[in-house]
């Protein structure tokens, strides 16, 4: 299967042929997860995406980096049909998660979440104990066994490198936690219905840099099992933790490609003038 | 130097003192008021004697006369005034005081109160061997106690009489509780029975059924009942030979001894005998009788319980019906219906439900609730009834309906806001992880609302609590011969019609044929009322309360 790996619209701007044809190669190789094709967003009368092409590769991370207000955060909440909840909203386009179009009329989209997990910003815990907040997803799905839900919680904690610090109080509130340990509550209570795809939407923006260097570290654990898609304004976090980057600006997808590349040679100028500082 | 001091903002912050303490001062004295005016009134006052000049002496109105009684109240009239009447004062002041006096006896006198000059009262004493009875008919009576007789024959007299008179009131109450048991427990219970019965034969009848083996299988049962009737009849005529056994003589300020039986009396004491220990005893019994007891002698005596029974219910009633209705229609408009100009519309229309004249719910509670809904109920289920209405009259389920109507908009509007105060971001989390919409609600965005919805349900109870204009349409009676609970089967009877204290403090104060005993206790069923909607508030603030700890640290 041959996928398009850059936006189709040249933006005027000279590239480098060398560049593109290596990150081709090295995309090739990744087993390709989530694909939008033609992706077109309307909130009412605004078009807030243009025509996005792009390929996530399964179990990496892939970082969205780009200006405020750029798109990322809406094309990331596409994965999910988040948009759907906003009035007036409008998509046109394909986007395929493991090969099935996730727009179809027919698509489940309570099931689509379930497999497409999100992690928001601001951590969200709900009012009720951490065991709770983790056990949500399960009693949704009608999980009943006492045992199988302790199971399951422990699992999920430890899998958010959180079990250690709050095995003794499981019970008590999650709003009595710190912002980072709320977050990695809401990471542990997406991880626990495991879905294949794990979407971050600057989860590290509202904590201090220890606990977002924490978050980082399990970005990284996690990343073996997921397919994670990052939203982040910061671009050494997207330069310490994705495989994979895409620049947006502008309601578009400037380029795709490997962070590395991305980061020391990409092949679009407005990339290189936003990494370096430039604008944005 | 002025424009200075506006321009630091002092003035504005010593309008802004001002107008608290207004509100404070003018609340702080309203409670003050009722309070110290009703709870006063059951405080045992002294009883005085004196002698009371007449003015005009005649042959057949002696110089002077005895009066015994207690002093309730005094007021200045001017000289001019009493001249007028025909009372000559020798003196050189403006006003003269009058005094009213309660000498009670109304059997005796024909009225309870006197409105006499202070000036003619002359010789005054409180002498301790004076008596007050509290009698079940005709009043207080204020005397000397004589003699202490049992089925005609004296038994004690003088100071003896009054261990004796003591002694027995003990063993007459015992008996008058038991001869009420009998009469309103168990006597009520087989008088229920028997109408279910007779309901239950037209029954028969109107459904064309009544065959010999139906109608028999009842006759056996009525016949079960007017057995267990005559039972309890012989003992009732025993107790109440017994009970009617006692009496006493005493003589009233006139000088005219009277017989007065025990089973008449209440309450027996002699209040210038009593130390303050003994008198707060006492209080405390009264204010135990007026809260606890049944009214007596038109409710202007005894105690307002079933008032107070009917309106704690009725508003129980009410917040059971009205939270569910006003949080599920909160919940369509804020969480379902598309917003535009049509939810708008609809909540302008709500918010000004909240605007209308209460009387006019009871209006529309009478011709909707009372004789459509009720109408109808009977027509359909208690056709055996008829013509006499089980619905379709106006009853405690139409009250509380009414007030439902009355109240719905500040459930909805308070739920309405506690939903939009609810995080954008908590509601996608939920979703995200694969809950429906329907799911969110049930298992996040409700039970963070459920604070907002107590808000409400305090609103409606403090708005409901104090509603009497529609219920005077829609339920509420002068007096109810039975409490809307009790112990026939099924317990709750929403037909029956309830007393409640808004009414009862309106027709003890304007509709009572005796105005002057009937003034305190306006005061004391207005403190009662105002009690029983701060401790419905309280209780409702405190479930409230731990609930909004659960979600404290969010709301911040």
């Amino acid at each position: 299967m041959s996928i398009e790996t850059n936006t189709t619209k040249s933006h005027g701007v000279n590239m480098s042929a060398l560049g593109r044809e290596q990150r081709s190669n090295v995309l090739a190789d990744e087993t390709i997860c989530i694909t939008t094709d033609n992706l077109n967003l309307y909130y009412g009368e605004k078009r807030a995406l243009h025509d996005i092409n792009l390929a996530i590769p399964e179990k990496k991370v892939s970082a969205f980096i780009g200006p405020s207000g750029c798109g990322k955060s809406t094309l990331l909440r596409c994965f999910n049909r988040m948009n759907d909840l906003v009035d007036g909203c409008r998509i046109e386009g394909g986007l395929h998660i493991d090969g099935n179009n996730i727009y179809d009329k027919k698509v489940d989209v309570s099931e689509l979440r379930r497999r497409v997990g999100m992690v928001f910003q601001k951590p969200n815990p709900f009012p009720k104990s951490i065991y709770e907040n983790v056990a949500y997803g399960l009693r949704l799905q009608g999980v009943k066994s006492r045992r199988v839900i302790d199971e399951v919680v422990e699992k999920s904690l430890r899998g958010a490198a959180l079990w250690d610090e709050v095995k003794d109080r499981l019970h008590e509130s999650s709003l009595g936690l710190s912002g980072g340990q709320q977050q990695r509550v809401v990471i542990a209570r997406a991880i626990a219905i495991e879905p294949e795809v794990l979407l971050l939407d600057e989860p590290a923006s509202a904590l201090d840099p220890i606990s977002t260097l924490k978050i980082e570290e399990l970005i990284n654990d996690l990343k073996d099992r997921y397919t994670i898609v990052i939203v982040t304004h910061n671009m050494q976090q997207a330069a310490r933790v994705s495989d994979y980057t895409a620049f947006m600006y502008m309601g578009e997808l400037i380029e795709f490609g490997d962070t590395d590349t991305i980061f020391t040679n990409p092949s679009k100028k407005q990339t290189e003038d936003y990494i370096t500082g430039r604008y944005g | 130097m002025i424009k200075k001091w506006f321009k630091t903002g002092d003035p504005w912050i010593w309008l802004n003192a001002a107008a608290v303490s207004a509100s404070l001062i003018i609340v702080i004295g309203l409670l003050l008021l009722i309070a110290v005016q009703g709870l006063s009134h059951f405080w045992p006052k002294a009883v005085m004697q004196a002698q009371y000049i007449q003015a005009n002496a005649t042959d057949s109105n002696p110089a002077s006369i005895r009066i015994i009684g207690e002093i309730h109240n005094d007021e200045e009239v001017s000289i001019e005034q009493l001249k007028a009447v025909g009372i000559n004062l020798e003196t050189d002041k403006d006003t003269a005081t009058r005094l009213l006096v309660k000498t009670g006896n109304r059997d005796v006198s024909g009225a309870d109160f006197k409105w006499l000059l202070q000036t003619y009262l002359t010789e005054k004493e409180y002498p301790e061997d004076i008596i007050v009875l509290e009698r079940r008919e005709w009043g207080n009576f204020y005397g000397y106690l004589k003699t202490a007789t049992d089925n005609g024959s004296v038994i004690a007299k003088g100071p003896t009489a009054w261990q004796e008179l003591e002694k027995r009131l003990l063993r007459t109450e015992k008996l008058y509780q038991q001869i009420r048991d009998i009469e309103k427990g168990d006597i009520g219970s087989i008088n229920y029975k028997m109408e279910k019965l007779r309901l239950a034969k037209r029954r028969l009848e109107l459904d064309k059924e009544d065959t010999p083996v139906n109608l028999a299988k009842l006759t056996v049962k009525r016949i079960q009942l007017d057995k267990e009737y005559a039972v309890l009849e012989k003992n009732l005529a025993k107790l109440y030979s017994q009970f009617n056994q006692g009496s006493i003589t005493a003589e009233s300020m006139s000088g005219k001894v009277v017989k007065i039986p025990l089973a008449k009396i209440v309450r027996a004491y002699q209040p210038n005998a009593l130390n303050f220990f003994e008198k707060i005893v006492l209080y405390a019994q009264k204010v135990g009788e007026f809260i606890f007891d049944d009214p007596r002698e038109a409710n202007t005596e005894g105690g307002i319980f079933p008032a107070i029974f009917g309106t704690v219910m009725m508003v129980l009633l009410m917040s059971v019906l009205v939270t569910p209705f006003g949080v599920i229609a909160a919940v369509y408009l804020r969480e379902y219906a598309k917003q535009g100009a049509v939810t708008r519309i609809i909540r302008i229309a709500v918010n000004n439900l909240a605007g209308v004249p209460s009387i006019v719910y009871g209006v529309f509670g009478l011709g909707f609730f009372v004789y459509f809904l009720g109408g109808n109920i009977d027509q359909l289920f208690y056709t055996e009834a008829l013509p006499s209405p089980t619905f379709g009259t106006p009853g405690i389920l139409w009250s509380s309906l009414t007030l439902a109507i009355l109240t719905v908009p500040v459930v909805i509007v308070a739920t309405e806001e506690g939903l939009s105060r609810i995080p954008r971001s908590i509601r996608e989390g939920s979703l995200a992880l694969g809950a429906t919409k329907a799911e969110t609600l049930w298992r996040t965005i409700l039970p963070m609302a459920t604070p907002s919805m107590m808000t409400g349900m305090i609103l409606a109870i403090a708005r409901a609590a104090g509603e009497v204009a529609p219920l005077m349409l829609v339920g509420v009676v002068k007096l109810a011969p039975s409490l809307p609970l009790d112990a026939n089967f099924p317990f709750f009877h929403l037909d029956r019609k309830f007393m409640h204290l808004g009414f009862h403090i309106y027709d003890v104060g304007f509709q009572s044929p005796n105005v002057e005993a009937a003034r305190p206790l306006v005061y004391a069923t207005a403190f009662l009322l105002i009690a029983v909607i701060v401790l419905l508030n309280l209780s409702a603030i405190y479930i409230r309360n731990r609930l909004r700890e659960q979600y404290r640290s969010l709301e911040s």
